[in-house]
């Protein structure tokens, strides 16, 4: 479960104070979909960001799976990245000399798996997600939606609770698009909390949850059904 | 992280930019090859200077008159005198020693030595018979000098080979009787070609009895004495001999200096052996460059590869992992150039043994193991500040960027 209470963010921008989050309070109960909406600067990245442990709160309290996450030290923030949250990013951000295998397995080999292991692990979702055939290709020989699933695939691999996309259709056709959020359901539905966020509102509507941020204050949180 | 999979992980990153990655490891490799050769050939001049020195025979100590380091303050220098004289006297009270195996007097000067009409100035040294086994001279045919009482001022000489050359040509010089210096000669023996020996080429050498060069030569004194000990643990015992000797029948006064052939051979070897540390040290020089050159090319390879910092953070990598990573990286490339430079070093080594047997120029294993310390440490230091870098990048920002 994940709950922020009053959590702020300010960053200074050429000597003007920009609040990135305004007092939010969000709690988000474990295997929900929500996406996260609103015009750009409203501060979607940077709850995002807060969310997966990328950005530190200025004030307030983030609570993951009941532990207080503001006072964390950096390596543990990294092991608890590592460990609880998924990450998918609108430019996939793989590695270009790493083959699609290699990348999916990144998490475990910085993680300290054995080879072994990581192959047995990557196996089944590199079946699953359609790659069977693709993953000794390095990403500049994949398509977009080959390369997002790749990203997913290596999101997941950790086995986390909670994934966050950050427009992960943004750089990919209709159709391929539409394929990647089919997939990222599919996960929801097997359990995994999923967090989107996007400009689109065709992909934003399709959330149980829907959260609105402007000017980094929730401006409407509407749940379906 | 695995040891093994950061350093796999290094690979594929060093493999994926291939010009850069050469380029380092020439650099390393060049510095530590510098290290290796010059510290192998500055260690082989060592070891060919020590060995001419030792074939002189290490057990040989020379007297020689006048104390050198107070010989500019006695009171004999400021009035004008030289200090005292060593004699034949002195020679024959020093062979009494039970420590000597061998002594020969030593007197040296300029001669002319003529043979029917044809005549040259030639180098003069006059000794005994034992100067043959103490500087290893070799004959060419006939005698060394007579084994006799040293006062015995016998005509007698044997010349050197180019001597015998200018003056007889290809007639027989053996029991012929030359003209040397106003006396008349009777050459006994030609030495053999030996190149040089203690500052004469023995070619051009006319050696006489030492009685008979101070005759010619119109002297009392001896250049110097050398002695010969019974084997190298008596030298001590044989300087001891010296000192007493020589200050009984001095007066008192010690006014000799003592060489031993180790002390001279000891400063031979410390100065060859700072020359090898200066020419070493110039080569590591080359490899701190080398290592300031990692640090360039580490600096850019993190600002090349600020997204994939950026994500293996998002992934769940620690700081320390992040350095861990780039720090393998550039001791990767320190290990790779340095084990090139050493090979590169030993080929080049073994190539100038080609070119120059005389020359053995094996690196001496301190200087093997500083190169490749060096090169290891200059590649970890000068990672350190890229890979801190790296690893304090804001992960949000580096991935935004792309």
């Amino acid at each position: 479960m994940i709950e922020l209470r009053e959590v702020s963010r300010i960053f200074h921008v050429g000597g003007q104070e920009v609040r990135a989050m305004d007092r939010i309070s969000l709690t988000i109960e474990p295997g929900e979909y929500l996406s996260i909406m609103g015009p750009s600067g409203s501060g979607k990245s940077t709850l995002l960001n807060t969310l997966g442990l990328l950005d530190t709160p200025d004030s307030g309290t983030y609570l993951l799976e009941g532990q207080d996450v503001t006072s964390l030290s950096d390596s543990q923030l990294a092991a608890t990245r590592s460990r609880t949250i998924g990450f998918i990013f609108q430019f996939f951000h793989l590695i270009p000399r790493l083959t699609a295998q290699q990348n999916i397995e990144l998490p475990l080999l910085l993680a300290g798996v054995p080879r072994r292991e990581r192959n047995q692990r990557s196996s089944p979702l590199i079946e699953a997600f359609g790659l069977a055939a693709r993953h000794h290709h390095k990403p500049d020989e994949l398509s977009g939606g080959q390369r997002q699933r790749v990203a997913i695939a290596r999101a997941v691999i950790n086995r986390p609770t909670v994934l966050l996309a950050d427009e992960p259709t943004g750089n990919l056709d209709r159709h391929s698009g539409g394929e990647i959020i089919e997939l990222m359901e599919q996960l929801n539905r097997d359990g995994l909390t999923l967090v989107v966020v996007t400009h689109d509102p065709e992909i934003g509507e399709r959330a149980r949850r829907r959260i609105r941020v402007v000017d980094g204050r929730i401006a409407s949180d509407t749940r379906e059904g | 992280m695995r040891p093994f999979d950061a350093i796999g992980f290094a690979l594929t990153s060093l493999g994926s930019n291939r010009v850069r990655t050469l380029l380092m490891l020439l650099a390393m490799s060049i510095g530590v090859a510098a290290v290796v050769l010059l510290t192998g050939i500055g260690n082989g001049a060592r070891l060919y200077i020590v060995d001419q020195f030792s074939s002189l025979g290490t057990n040989l100590v020379i007297v020689i008159p006048g104390r050198a380091e107070t010989a500019s303050n006695t009171p004999a220098t400021l009035v004008g005198e030289t200090p005292r004289d060593l004699t034949m006297g002195d020679a024959k009270a020093l062979a009494r020693g039970d420590v000597v195996l061998r002594l020969a007097p030593l007197n040296i000067g300029e001669a002319n030595i003529a043979w029917r009409g044809k005549n040259r100035e030639v180098p003069l040294l006059g000794s005994t018979a034992s100067l043959l086994e103490i500087h290893h001279l070799k004959m060419d045919r006939g005698a060394f000098l007579p084994e006799e009482d040293m006062e015995i001022a016998r005509p007698v000489c044997v010349i050197g080979a180019k001597v015998y050359r200018e003056l007889f040509g290809q007639e027989n010089a053996l029991g012929e009787l030359v003209n040397l210096g106003g006396f008349r000669c009777r050459v006994i023996g030609i030495l053999g070609s030996q190149g040089r020996s203690l500052g004469f080429d023995t070619e051009e050498l006319v050696v006489v009895p030492v009685a008979f060069a101070q005759m010619l030569l119109n002297t009392e004194g001896l250049f110097r004495i050398l002695l010969e000990a019974k084997d190298i643990g008596a030298i001590d015992r044989l300087k001891a001999h010296i000192k007493t000797t020589v200050a009984k029948r001095h007066y008192g006064e010690e006014d000799v200096t003592i060489i031993t052939q180790d002390s001279v051979l000891a400063t031979f070897d410390k100065i060859f052996k700072v020359l090898t540390l200066t020419v070493a040290g110039i080569a590591g020089i080359s490899l701190v460059v080398a290592g300031i050159l990692i640090m360039n090319v580490m600096l850019m390879a993190v600002a090349q590869r600020t997204a994939e910092i950026g994500l293996c953070k998002a992934l769940g990598a620690g700081q320390l992992q992040i350095m861990a990573l780039l720090v393998t990286e550039a001791l990767l490339l320190s290990v790779i150039g340095g084990l090139i430079g050493l090979g590169l070093g030993f080929l080049g080594s073994w190539i100038a043994v080609q070119f120059y047997p005389t020359l053995q120029t094996p690196p001496p294993t301190w200087a093997v193991a500083a190169a490749l310390g060096t090169a290891i440490g200059t590649g970890f230091i000068f990672s350190l500040m890229p890979a801190r870098r790296a690893a304090r990048l804001d992960p949000i920002q580096a991935l935004a960027r792309h």
